[in-house]
Parts: structure tokens; C-alpha cells; sequence
């Protein structure tokens, strides 16, 4: 009966074991062997691959980043789940919102990569995170009407801006400013045809000083400096008139066709200066997928693809927690930012420990994400050591054993970390 | 939702002594003064307001991906996807009607459901076999057994890759069979885990009832056995099927002729800016599939991927 009793469990067990043997035991067992071989397996080369791994600039790179990840990304997850299911238990949608935050974790790692590829486009006009960041960068500095123009007339920059000396005489004075360097699609779209009013052979009137400020250039054949039909002028760009001591004296702004009026000065030699906010760049962006900023902007990604899970996790912890602690803490008079730190976390100590032991877990293995959303230029400096496991081992002309170290190297990394969890489910287990 | 409304319901047909717990739970204490009134209310829409903004930033990168995959390769290149929102004429099927005629990435969708189906299905079977011996079949070792079973969670699927690729050469099992059984080894200590646990779960009455009945151990196993454990069956299915769906690096190492969406989408990374009218709707197809599943199962995939959260 006993043996009879082994026999069915060994038939039960049977496949499960074979495959398990087979696929994991014995091949992890053989990539330990292999770590201490050269690249083809073939001769003993004792520790020098793992001598060699730490040596290689692309190792020591994907390890830098490995630490990184396992600093930053559990730590941040935690706390985005954590605030979110705390704050989510105050609304009534808490579970629509859950889910909602939940969806990325459904979809394959690589490809969150790619769509987060996207939303780091570093042109403002087409990525959305530095389109959303344009928002208040354009508030605070805006781009000039003038940006990227330079003069065609006789004029100079300096700190302050662009200079343009002129005379006024008696019968007052005019100044042209012509702009080359402005593309046809920047034209603003309330520009009229530029000014001809400072070619006119009427003399604008005592004290007084007209200027046109337009797009010296229009399709075709053009002459520099002279007003010519099909040319644009550029509206609301602020010209300020400055004597030799440097004072300013009036401030004039132009029109539609570019010109601009200013009255009651007296004769004699001006300057006229177009300040340098004029000829602001629009904001460039940030370069998210540089190589000195990927490793972040991947954890950033990282946040939204596992933010969700922490948030489920702890959520399903608080709602375990019994109330009446949380009550009495607040009729003891205590606020909720009291309640929230001396009541609320602590009692979530173990759940919020399993989140973060997942996610170091994570850290660790990361690979797919990298692949997605590093760019082939920058997956160098965004290498992770779960990658560069793959890359040595599987591509190029692929080196066994150090890929089979890197592998040992990983293993020893995780094991602690799995240890601590493999432990938490006994417990779990145990209470039951 | 609905026992909401019907808390509200009651309370105006009766005036309660309490508030009901929903409100009680928002800020803590029931409100007196107008003063107070206005700070419960401040506090509570403005956690709406911060939840509100929060879910829209992280429905945005879906959005854009969506989106994206309907704008032609040109507009991606000079505008952002956002401009179709103010302009929907941009909008196109354009990008998806020449993927049908892609068969390269038909044939990618209908490959990644040749390695998902069986590399869910071989390693869920063998689990439930080998959870019920270890969890109602009484042998010496049993509990030392499971413990090194799951004890194998520990090991990282890089720990094998090497070895187990020259064995599937050896042994000529190259493409879709090295793909099915690595996915069912690397499945398994987390499935026995969970069916074990489940199983021990159920009544003992009923399989000693069975076997007094003279049931054999087999029958007891399909017939009383696994309609019990449909519930963790049914999301270790799922979790084990969205896993090996979305899988990539596996993939890489053993896939042969038949790639997943994931090779597919990754061999074009390379010419990103001009491939997007390939790469986003291709990303759109390779994330419809799970998350149909998580959406029409969400309960089992929560339960599923909660439990194998440790893999």
C-alpha cells in the first residue's frame, strides 16, 4: 500500500520533475561550470571571467545602471502606490481609478518601452512630455517674434539685444530693419506686407521716427534692405530708442506691416535697440533619451508600468487594516497626516516590504524596457546587467563564458532578495 | 457603486443617526460647522481633482500610442499626436489596412498564439498534477519535495539560458518545442506553488469520500479536483498566458522561423521615425490581446498576477 502510494505521487509528479531537472537544475548547474571556461567552453580559464566582467566598460556601465534601478525604482514605485491607495480610498471611483492605473502591467514590457519612445520625442512640437513641460517654459520665457532672425540692414548685437544707430533730424528720421533667417512658416499669421512709409519721400515730421521691422526676403529675387512687394513685415516686436549714455527714451512697438512710430524726440543721434527677448529660441526640450538621461527616463516609464501593481497590492493591505485604529487615532486628535504616518504605515509595514522586494526583484531582471526604449544609439549607456547577460552570450560572435558569469553574477544578486520573499510566502503560508 | 445609492436612498427616507461609513471614512468626523463643512469639502474634492489629473497622465501614453498608430509616418514626423485631437482629420486606417496586407506581422500574431496557448497549457496541467499529489497523495519527503519545487523560484531564467540552447540544438527541438518547454519550466515552481495551496485548500471530505466510493486517484484529480480548483486554475492560466504573450527576451535566444510581435516589433526599432507606421499599430495589436483578457477576467488577473508577483 505505502509503495503503491509512491508510485501514483511519482506518476503525478513525474512530468513537473523531468521538465523542471532538464530545464532548470541541471542547465543552471551548468552555467556555474561554464562561468570558469573560456568563450567557446572549451578551456578552464578559473575566475577570469569574473575578473573580466568588471573590466569591460560595457559591464561596468550595465552594473552602474543595474544599481541605479534597484536605488531608485523600488523606492519610488512604493511611494506612488502607496500615496494613490491611500488617497484612493477617498473616492467613490477608487475601483474604476485602480484598474485604470492597473492596465499598463497588462501589456508587454517592451512594448510600454516603445510607447514611452514616443511621449519622449525631444522636439516640444512632437514628444508630449516636453510639450506639457513647453506649457510653463513658454509661460515664463516666451519665444521672441524674432527668434532665430538675424539683421540684413547695418545693425549689431550686443548683450541687450540688436543695435541700430540712427540720425533724427528736423524733419525727423527713419530706420529700417530687415530680418533674414525667418522660415516662411514662422511668418506670424497677422503680418501684412512690410511698410514702404520709410521710403516715402515725405519726411515724417519734427520729432518724430518711423521704422519698419519686416522679413528682408520673399520668394524669388530679392534686393537686402529695401522694402519690396511680397515682403512681410513683423508685428508687435518692441524697438526702444537709447541715447549715447545709454538711457532709455521711448519705446515704440510694431505694426501689422512692421512699422512703428515714435514721436517728440529731439534732433540729433540715436541708437535703437530690439531687445535680445526679441530674438528668443523657443524652448528646445529636454533630450530625455540621451545617454546621460535614460537610465531615468526608463524608471520613469518604470514607475507607470508597475505603479499600478503597488498601488493593487497595497490597497488590498489597507483594506485589511481595521478602521477602528485609524478612527481612534483622529478622535485622540491627531491630523491625518499624523494618522497617516503613525498609524497607517506602519500597520502596512509587511505589505508595503513585499512590494518593494518585488520590485527589487524587477530591478534586477530588467531587460525588455531597455530594448524598447533606448534608442540603438544609446542602449550602451542604458545597458542593464540582465542585457548585457543577453548581448554577450547571444550576440556578435557570442561569448559563453562570460555571458554564463554575468549569469552567475545576476543569480547571486537575486537570490538574497528571493530568499526574503520565498520566506514571506512560508509565513503567509504557516498562518493560514 | 450601487450600494452607494442605495445608502443614499435610505437616508433620505430615513434620517440616519450616523452618516453612512462611506462619509465617515472621507475625512472622519461628521462636520458641524460651516467652517468645517467647507474644509471636508475642499479636502475631498481636492483629492478628486489630484485623482482625476493622475489617471489622465496615465491613460496619456496609451492615448498616444492609439492615436499615434492612426496618423500617417508624415505627420509623426512633424507634429505630435496631440495635434489629431484639434484636427481629427489627420486620423487614418491607413496604418492598419496596410498591415493586413503585412504578412509578416500576421504571421508574427498567429506565432505568438502558437508559443502562448501550448506554453500556458503544458505548464498549468503539469502543475495541477503535481499539486495534487503534493497536496492529498501522502508520501515520505513530501514537504521537503515541495519546498525544493519552489525553491527553484529563486533561479533567474538567464541561469539557463545557455545550456538549454545548445540542447534543444542537440537535440534538433529549435523554434516553437524549445519555446513551449522552457515556458513550461520556467512557469512551473510558481504554478506548483499556487496549485498546491489551492488544492490543499479544498475540503478533504469530498476526496475521501471519492476514494471511499473506490474513485481512482486520476478520476478524483479530473473530476473532483479540477472543478473545484477552476478559480486558481483560471488565473494562473491567464497570468501564465499574458506572461508568455508579452515574453521577449525567451524569444530572442530560441525562436527560429516562428517570431512573436514582441521580435517583430523589435527587429524594426532600428528605423524608428520612419517605421512608426508599423511599430505603433503592430504595439496596439501586441497590447489589444492581454488587455482584452485583463479587462473581460480582471478579477482572475488580478488574483493571478498578485500570486505570481514573486517571479
Amino acid at each position: 500500500m505505502k509503495r503503491g502510494k509512491w508510485l501514483l505521487a511519482a506518476a503525478f509528479l513525474a512530468p513537473a520533475i523531468v521538465v523542471l531537472v532538464g530545464l532548470v537544475v541541471w542547465p543552471a548547474l551548468r552555467t556555474i561550470f561554464d562561468s570558469f571556461y573560456g568563450p567557446a567552453g572549451k578551456e578552464f580559464v578559473g575566475l577570469d571571467n569574473y575578473r573580466d566582467m568588471f573590466r569591460f566598460e560595457r559591464m561596468r556601465i550595465a552594473i552602474r545602471n543595474s544599481f541605479i534601478w534597484v536605488i531608485a525604482f523600488p523606492f519610488f514605485v512604493t511611494i506612488t502606490g502607496l500615496i494613490l491607495a491611500v488617497l484612493s480610498e477617498r473616492v467613490r471611483w477608487r475601483t474604476a481609478f485602480r484598474l485604470m492605473l492597473f492596465m499598463p502591467a497588462a501589456i508587454a514590457i517592451l512594448s510600454s518601452g516603445i510607447i514611452w519612445r514616443i511621449m519622449y520625442e525631444a522636439n516640444p512640437e512632437r514628444g508630449a512630455v516636453n510639450a506639457l513641460l513647453n506649457i510653463p517654459a513658454s509661460m515664463f520665457s516666451p519665444p521672441g517674434d524674432l527668434a532665430g532672425a538675424t539683421p540684413s540692414t547695418d545693425a549689431a548685437f550686443d548683450r541687450d539685444g540688436l543695435i541700430v544707430s540712427l540720425d533724427v533730424g528736423r524733419d525727423g528720421g527713419t530706420v529700417l530693419v530687415g530680418m533674414i533667417g525667418i522660415r516662411e512658416d514662422e511668418i506670424p499669421e497677422s503680418a501684412v506686407q512690410a511698410s514702404s512709409i520709410a521710403d516715402s519721400p515725405e519726411p515724417p515730421g519734427a520729432g518724430t521716427l518711423v521704422g519698419v521691422v519686416w522679413r528682408d526676403a520673399r520668394p524669388g529675387e530679392n534686393e537686402r534692405g529695401v522694402v519690396e512687394a511680397g515682403e512681410f513685415g513683423i508685428p508687435d516686436v518692441v524697438v526702444r530708442l537709447i541715447d549715447a549714455q545709454d538711457q532709455e527714451l521711448a519705446t515704440g512697438v510694431t505694426e501689422p506691416d512692421g512699422s512703428f512710430r515714435i514721436t517728440g524726440i529731439e534732433p540729433g543721434a540715436y541708437r535703437a535697440r530690439i531687445p535680445a527677448s526679441e530674438f528668443r529660441e523657443p524652448w528646445g526640450g529636454i533630450t530625455w533619451l540621451a545617454p546621460e538621461l535614460a537610465t531615468m527616463s526608463a524608471i520613469i516609464a518604470g514607475i507607470w508600468i508597475w505603479g499600478g501593481f503597488a498601488l493593487l497590492v497595497i490597497a488590498s493591505g489597507l483594506a485589511s487594516i481595521p478602521r477602528e485604529l485609524q478612527e481612534a487615532a483622529r478622535v485622540d486628535g491627531a491630523n491625518e497626516w499624523q494618522v497617516f504616518r503613525r498609524v497607517t504605515v506602519p500597520l502596512l509595514a509587511p505589505v508595503l516590504g513585499v512590494v518593494f522586494v518585488t520590485l527589487t526583484i524587477n530591478a534586477l531582471k530588467m531587460f525588455d524596457l531597455i530594448i524598447g526604449i533606448a534608442p540603438g544609439s544609446v542602449q550602451d549607456e542604458a545597458n542593464v546587467i540582465a542585457l548585457e547577460m543577453w548581448r554577450t552570450a547571444f550576440t556578435g560572435l557570442g561569448n559563453r563564458g562570460l555571458g554564463s558569469a554575468i549569469a552567475v553574477f545576476l543569480f547571486l544578486l537575486i537570490l538574497p532578495v528571493m530568499i526574503f520573499n520565498i520566506r514571506r510566502f512560508r509565513i503567509e503560508e504557516e498562518r493560514r | 457603486m450601487s450600494a452607494g445609492g442605495t445608502a443614499a436612498d435610505r437616508a433620505k427616507a430615513t434620517p440616519p443617526l450616523r452618516p453612512p461609513v462611506s462619509d465617515v471614512e472621507l475625512v472622519g468626523l461628521t462636520p458641524k460647522t460651516p467652517a468645517q463643512k467647507f474644509t471636508r469639502w475642499l479636502s475631498r474634492s481636492s483629492v478628486q481633482i489630484v485623482l482625476v489629473i493622475v489617471a489622465l497622465f496615465w491613460l496619456m501614453p496609451t492615448i498616444g500610442l492609439l492615436i499615434t498608430s492612426l496618423r500617417p509616418a508624415e505627420a509623426f514626423a512633424r507634429t505630435g499626436w496631440w495635434q489629431a485631437i484639434t484636427e481629427p482629420s489627420q486620423l487614418t486606417l491607413e496604418n492598419y489596412t496596410s498591415l493586413l496586407g503585412d504578412s509578416d506581422l500576421i504571421d508574427a500574431v498567429l506565432s505568438t498564439f502558437y508559443i502562448a496557448i501550448p506554453s500556458t497549457l503544458l505548464p498549468v496541467f503539469m502543475a495541477a498534477l503535481a499539486g495534487y499529489a503534493l497536496a492529498w497523495i501522502p508520501f515520505k519527503g513530501r514537504d521537503t519535495l515541495f519546498l525544493i519545487l519552489v525553491g527553484l523560484l529563486v533561479v533567474p531564467l538567464q541561469m539557463a539560458l545557455i545550456p538549454a540552447f545548445s540542447v534543444f540544438r542537440t537535440f534538433g527541438l529549435s523554434g516553437l518545442p524549445a519555446l513551449w518547454l522552457f515556458h513550461t519550466a520556467f512557469g512551473l515552481p510558481l504554478a506548483i506553488f499556487l496549485m498546491r495551496n489551492y488544492f490543499a485548500g479544498l475540503p478533504g471530505s469530498l476526496i475521501e469520500a471519492a476514494r471511499i466510493d473506490g474513485a481512482s486517484e486520476w478520476k478524483i484529480f479530473l473530476k473532483v479536483i479540477l472543478p473545484l480548483g477552476f478559480p486558481a486554475l483560471a488565473s494562473l492560466t491567464i497570468f501564465q498566458f499574458t506572461w508568455t504573450w508579452n515574453d521577449l527576451l525567451v524569444a530572442l535566444v530560441f525562436s527560429t522561423k516562428q517570431q512573436p510581435i514582441t521580435l517583430f516589433l523589435r527587429d524594426r526599432l532600428g528605423e524608428f521615425s520612419t517605421g512608426i507606421g508599423v511599430i505603433s499599430p503592430g504595439v496596439f495589436l501586441s497590447a489589444i490581446v492581454p488587455l482584452i483578457i485583463f479587462f473581460a477576467f480582471q478579477r482572475y488577473f488580478e488574483a493571478g498576477l498578485l500570486g505570481g508577483s514573486v517571479k
